[in-house]
């Protein structure tokens, strides 16, 4: 760091494009993170909901805006299997990947880590351009391939082999497409954990980070190594799509009554399609925990800020994240257990599993435990953490089942399994993004958003996001399959139509119970009452930085004295403790 | 808020020993491994349950010139570490012609991989179709290849626009150098296991 640099620093304007767009700013980039993800949440939403006309009225032509999606997908306003296919497939990757990560990892990572461990910036600010720039690529590669000869990718967001290999053009798109988001979080997953390691505030030792930061370098590590094989599956995938290897086709293969035809080789026996299984799961089960971590970190600062309570074993619960994490990278063939590949590997795989639910159990009963005896303040974003506590309760318990192999095998690809994940990601990871929205809403903008407009979002969607999925276990456990199209054509899945009605209907007012809240953000951006830095009267670094934060973040740079949760501190006159408040003498 | 201003960009953190650019190679570095790591793992599990995996004898791959390619991605990772050397040592211009050796024994081994091994082969029909053997072959040996390629460019950066850094700031150039260098080290190690891996097994 030279004196000339030091000269440069802070005093030019950059201009509007260097500013808003192509910004190195960890809170720009955050926030435009956070918009994209959101958009395409609310479109892979409104996936489903389309999906959910077909499973409830199977045949029938979508009313309204049936017209609207052309005569290959919809011919006169009815949903043809291929498009069904394609919705499917597209939803659970548009949610999971151009969601529900990039929303807690770019999004709320980008933008409160770096202000809680009082750094002026990420690392590598430039890289987190860049990685925004290349999910945004990896986005648009995904949305055009809905308009590519045959439609979108059509074989289940999980893409197995054979038939993703055999599938139309979409597939191919959606491979080159991961590519891109793949190599995003890697750039990403890179910059977070040099930052939480290199730029922390002198005094902020590990053991007094925000859990909030712990559980974002936990999940920085399963990005960095979980990813990666997925993008040699990835690649293998591409080369036998356009390159004609059978990595993943075995020889003698039947396609239609014939028998594929591979320029594969006596030679060798052909390839393997377990092996894709393999290498997506083991990306795809750390994936979960990409999914559910940041969650649980967000969902601890909103509780102990309105418990005013310190965490109940902070250290237990980071070294159950930890332990978690490790964990993560060792349970994923339980979603093989009917591939027949062994019961010595199901035995191993079950009991990683079963120990893995432990370090979960451990963190929710320490955030249970922390809202004993508490006088709560019931603040918007507290009741959406409140209500993460009990879904992903469910979520988890359910799960249960599913890894033990006995129980699988029925249960499997039923929409048993559907309303298990969901739980854990829909009412689990939304409802803590809702929290962390809430939450860090004051901070991003300088403004409150509207309390009853929140609360009224909160009552709705809490309501209706349970009428969707409760239905789904019993569904699953009468038998229909997950991927089915009509699912009436069998007796036990006609059986069960009401409940399937009664869940789709709950998924669109659930849509509509989004209404509250899109109003309440943009109204609130533009006519919030403005508020002072900390509203919530909160402990960790954000709180210290003015709202919105500057370029640069803290006006002066934060010493930290303490740990993250001194709320209520007995024997002390002060009601709760910022980080960088001085010990008493 | 630009690179120069944030605290350890050049400097090591007095903690944890590095500079933040190496830290950020190292565990790029990691995923990386991970990457070949499922690759290799790909190729044992097609290997042992194939019916007949070929032998020398059918797959016909040179072991000499593997063997020549492999000392040429020797020697360029000894050059790679003279130039970091002579940076240390001030000596930039000499920096400097370590670099372009690099490169060039970078584009040596892409030309011999590329005329020697890749068309001869392509034209006697062994294509990534032609068996699961080939079908590794092309895509170890051409991400490997994808990797040398990006070693060049980002050598090549550095060799002529960016040292402009070297005048402004020696240390972080070095440092850039050096990270550059621990990225080519490890692209030498992916082909050394590569090279035994599909020529001598």
């Amino acid at each position: 760091m030279t004196a000339e640099h030091h000269g440069q620093h802070g005093h030019h304007e950059l201009g509007w494009w260097r500013k808003y767009v192509f910004s190195t700013d960890h809170k720009v980039i955050g926030v435009q993170y956070a918009v994209t993800a959101l958009f395409f949440l609310f479109f892979g939403f409104c996936l489903m909901m389309i999906m959910r006309w077909q499973l409830a009225y199977p045949g029938r032509p979508l009313p309204l805006i049936g017209g609207l999606f052309g005569e290959a997908n919809m011919p006169g306003g009815i949903m043809l299997p291929e498009f069904y296919n394609s919705l499917g497939a597209m939803h659970g990757t548009i949610m999971v990947f151009l969601g529900v990560v990039p929303m807690v990892v770019g999004g709320f990572g980008n933008y409160v880590m770096p202000l809680q461990i009082g750094a002026p910036d990420m690392s590598f600010p430039k890289l987190n351009m860049v990685s925004y720039w290349v999910y945004f690529v990896g986005g648009v590669v995904m949305l055009t391939s809905f308009f590519v000869p045959g439609g979108a990718a059509n074989s289940g967001w999980t893409s197995y082999a054979p038939l993703s290999v055999i599938a139309t053009m979409g597939q191919t798109m959606w491979l080159l497409g991961m590519v891109f988001l793949i190599t995003s979080s890697l750039l990403g997953s890179v910059n977070f954990i040099v930052t939480i390691i290199q730029l922390r505030a002198k005094g902020l030792t590990m053991f007094r980070l925000p859990f909030f930061v712990w559980a974002q370098f936990v999940t920085a590590f399963l990005l960095l190594l979980a990813f990666p094989p997925l993008e040699a599956a990835a690649v293998l995938q591409l080369m036998d799509r356009v390159a004609g290897t059978s990595f993943f086709i075995p020889a003698g293969l039947v396609v239609s009554g014939q028998v594929l035809p591979t320029d594969n080789l006596p030679q060798t026996g052909g390839g393997n399609p377990l092996l894709w299984q393999h290498l997506f799961w083991f990306l795809a089960h750390p994936e979960v925990y990409v999914l559910i971590l940041p969650g649980m970190g967000i969902v601890t600062e909103v509780i102990a800020n309105n418990t005013r309570k310190p965490v109940w074993g902070y250290r237990t619960m980071v070294y159950a994240l930890v332990f978690l994490g490790f964990m993560s990278f060792i349970v994923w063939a339980h979603h093989m257990f009917i591939t027949g590949m062994g019961t010595t590997l199901s035995a191993f795989f079950a009991t990683t599993t079963m120990i893995i639910s432990i370090p979960s159990v451990v963190i929710l009963t320490a955030l249970l435990i922390t809202l004993h005896r508490a006088s709560i303040r019931f603040t918007t974003p507290m009741l959406f953490a409140l209500a993460f506590l009990p879904m992903f309760a469910v979520g988890g318990l359910t799960g249960l089942p599913l890894g033990l192999p006995a129980a699988d095998i029925p249960l499997h690809d039923t929409y048993y399994v559907i309303a298990h994940f969901h739980y854990v990601v829909a009412p689990g990871t939304i409802f803590a993004i809702f929290a962390g929205i809430y939450y860090w809403f004051p901070k991003v903008t300088g403004r409150t958003f509207d309390p009853f407009l929140g609360k009224i979002h909160f009552w709705l969607s809490l309501v209706f996001i349970n009428i969707v999925f409760a239905p789904m276990f019993w569904v699953g456990m009468a038998g229909v399959s997950r991927r089915l199209y009509d699912q009436t054509v069998y007796a036990h899945g006609l059986a069960v139509q009401p409940a399937v009605e009664l869940s789709s209907w709950a998924a669109w007012l659930l849509g509509l119970a989004q209404i509250p809240f899109i109003i309440n953000f943009f109204m609130s951006i533009r006519k919030g009452r403005t508020v002072s830095d900390n509203p919530w009267e909160g402990t960790t670094l954000e709180w210290v930085a003015p709202s919105p934060p500057p370029h640069g973040n803290f006006a002066s740079v934060p010493v930290v004295y303490r740990g993250p949760y001194e709320y209520s501190v007995p024997g002390s006159a002060r009601e709760f403790f910022p980080q960088n408040v001085v010990a008493e003498a | 808020m630009s690179a120069e201003t944030l605290p350890y960009t050049v400097h090591p953190h007095p903690i944890t020993g590095v500079y933040s650019g190496k830290l950020g190679t190292w565990l790029f570095l990691a995923s990386e491994v991970m990457l070949f790591g499922a690759l290799f793992s790909s190729y044992v599990l097609l290997r042992v349950s194939a019916a007949h995996w070929p032998g020398h004898d059918e797959t016909h791959l040179s072991v000499p010139i593997g063997t020549f390619n492999t000392l040429v991605l020797i020697v360029s990772s000894v050059t790679m570490v003279m130039a970091w050397a002579s940076l240390k040592m001030n000596e930039f211009a000499k920096a400097r012609w370590y670099l372009a050796a690099t490169v060039v024994l970078a584009l040596v081994f892409l030309l011999v991989k590329l005329f020697f091994e890749y068309m001869p082969k392509w034209e006697h029909g062994h294509r990534p179709g032609f068996s699961s053997f080939f079908a590794l072959y092309y895509t170890l040996t051409g991400l490997h290849a994808l990797h040398i390629i990006g070693g060049i460019i980002v050598i090549t950066y550095f060799l002529l626009p960016g040292s402009a850094l070297w005048k402004k700031d020696p240390e972080y150039y070095t440092n850039r150098i050096e990270c550059t260098g621990l990225y080519w080290h490890f692209v030498d190690l992916v082909w050394i296991f590569l090279f035994p891996v599909l020529y001598l097994m």
